[in-house]
């Protein structure tokens, strides 16, 4: 956080970080490779768009090492659309942090989808002013990125299958272990934050609230309109569709139904008709069939 | 019809309005169809993107409803993204609004999310500064007949009003401070 002092304002604060995440509650932020993608997601109804150079499947398909994107391409799709514009940097890898602030992308995604810069340590996030979203399995994983400065949490999933599977596991995970906090005795926090490997305080708080101490969105794996309205449903505040649109037969349609889809998940009737005639969807992978060096989600500390 | 305060949920921060409401005591409730409108006797339009909204009002009817409750009378307050959706304009672009707002806004006003900002307001009608929450906020640049400017930040309007409808270009959902929800709630 930094004051302006000529113009009497603070930037970069807390509450701005986690605003900016409030406003994009209930609704779909989608990954896009060009300027043409980041068109059709926002005529489509995206809240905001994550800019890449490929798809989490074709970083699965390409293997080798996954980096930031290159910055022409962040500055074409910021270019081509009002809406906000997140980009992803490796976990740990700070620099890369660095120039996408200096790009000034909205939101920036310290993603396992690229791979890890730093085999023990998160980027220290709390010194940014750009907002950061983190990805979780559980409980314990998404307090150590709050207390790092994440101000968004969002499920982990397995990113560029197609499989909801494991955005549904983690899903499920957090919000039963936020139950589990929630219900606890106050005397009981100590010996569950030593168990979650979480900071104290950030326990304390989940105690206290219910909920994460910031919004929880979910990502990696969902293809349908049906696999987001469910995650809605188990607990998630908002939806990032990777590959499971731009991989489909009518992205165009697809983007549309989705969109529809979070907005209305607690309604089946209009679920039904989003999801009628919307062509093929992306092929995908099962992910019990992933050899354990493929899966993403393992990565992060 | 006793008081309700309908909150737009189709898409935004419409948690954090219903939280400000239940903090003074106001009863509200989540508006996502044309049925749900019918039970509000005021509408707040939250934060969130106004593309999307835009689409998601379109699809299900409200685009038609929201207008109707308003030449009946209805009070509406829009932020952010709702002060963007009651305009009539939006400043280079042919986006859809509702247009029930004679003025003309600029998005992104402040620029990108680096730019968004906290700072302390005067606004017309209350008596200490506001401590206002800019997040990739809208400015107004143009009012039309009886529109009239309640705040303004560096010489740009980032609030108004005109006869039942209020539009802040900040967040009072986003602080305790509920003096902005009061005003509305007297209009």
């Amino acid at each position: 956080m930094s004051q302006n002092q000529n113009r009497n304002e603070q930037i970069g604060t807390w509450r701005l970080k986690v605003g900016l995440a409030e406003m994009l509650k209930g609704g779909v932020i989608m990954d896009v490779v060009t300027p043409e993608h980041a068109r059709i997601a926002e005529k489509a109804g995206a809240v905001a768009v994550m800019a890449l150079e490929r798809v989490p499947a074709d970083i699965r398909a390409h293997g080798g090492v996954a980096r930031m994107s290159d910055p022409e391409i962040i500055k074409r799709i910021q270019d081509a659309v009002t809406i906000p514009v997140m980009a992803k940097c490796r976990i740990g890898h700070f620099v890369e942090a660095e120039i996408l602030q200096a790009l000034e992308v909205d939101y920036i995604d310290e993603s396992e989808v690229l791979t890890p810069a730093d085999p023990e340590n998160h980027v220290w996030k709390h010194d940014f002013t750009v907002p950061f979203v983190c990805g979780a399995r559980n409980l314990g994983e998404a307090l150590r990125r709050c207390a790092e400065g994440a101000a968004m949490i969002r499920t982990k999933g397995e990113a560029g299958t197609g499989d909801v599977i494991e955005a549904v596991r983690h899903m499920r995970t957090i919000m039963s272990e936020i139950r589990r906090v929630a219900s606890a005795r106050e005397d009981e926090l100590v010996a569950i934050a030593k168990e979650l490997n979480a900071p104290l305080d950030l326990v304390q708080e989940v105690h206290e609230k219910g909920r994460l101490p910031v919004p929880n969105f979910s990502a990696g794996g969902i293809a349908t309109p049906a696999d987001a309205a469910l995650m809605m449903k188990l607990g998630a505040e908002a939806v990032f569709v990777g590959s499971g649109i731009f991989k489909s037969g009518d992205p165009e349609r697809r983007a549309e139904a989705i969109v529809e889809a979070v907005a209305h998940y607690n309604d089946p009737a209009v679920l039904a008709r989003v999801s009628a005639g919307l062509g093929e969807p992306m092929v995908g992978i099962n992910v019990s069939s992933l050899p354990p060096e493929e899966q993403l989600a393992v990565r992060g500390w | 019809m006793p008081e309700t305060v309908g909150v737009l949920s189709l898409q935004g921060d419409f948690e954090r309005h219903l939280v400000a409401l239940d903090r003074i005591g106001v009863p509200g409730r989540e508006v996502r169809t044309v049925a749900d409108l019918d039970e509000c006797s005021r509408l707040i339009i939250p934060g969130g993107e106004s593309t999307t909204l835009g689409i998601l009002l379109r699809r299900c009817g409200l685009d038609q409803a929201i207008p109707e409750r308003a030449r009946a009378g209805m009070p509406i307050w829009g932020t952010c993204m709702g002060l963007i959706l009651l305009a009539k304009e939006v400043e280079g672009s042919d986006q859809w609004t509702l247009g029930l707002l004679d003025v003309t806004v600029r998005r992104n006003a402040f620029g990108r999310q680096v730019y968004s900002f906290e700072t302390d307001l005067t606004i017309r009608g209350l008596e200490r500064p506001f401590h206002a929450v800019f997040i990739r906020a809208p400015i107004v640049t143009r009012l039309g007949v009886g529109v009239e400017p309640i705040a303004e930040h560096e010489g740009k309007v980032v609030a108004v009003r005109s006869g039942k409808m209020l539009g802040t270009a900040f967040h009072p959902e986003l602080t305790e401070d509920s003096r902005v929800h009061e005003l509305f709630l007297n209009l």
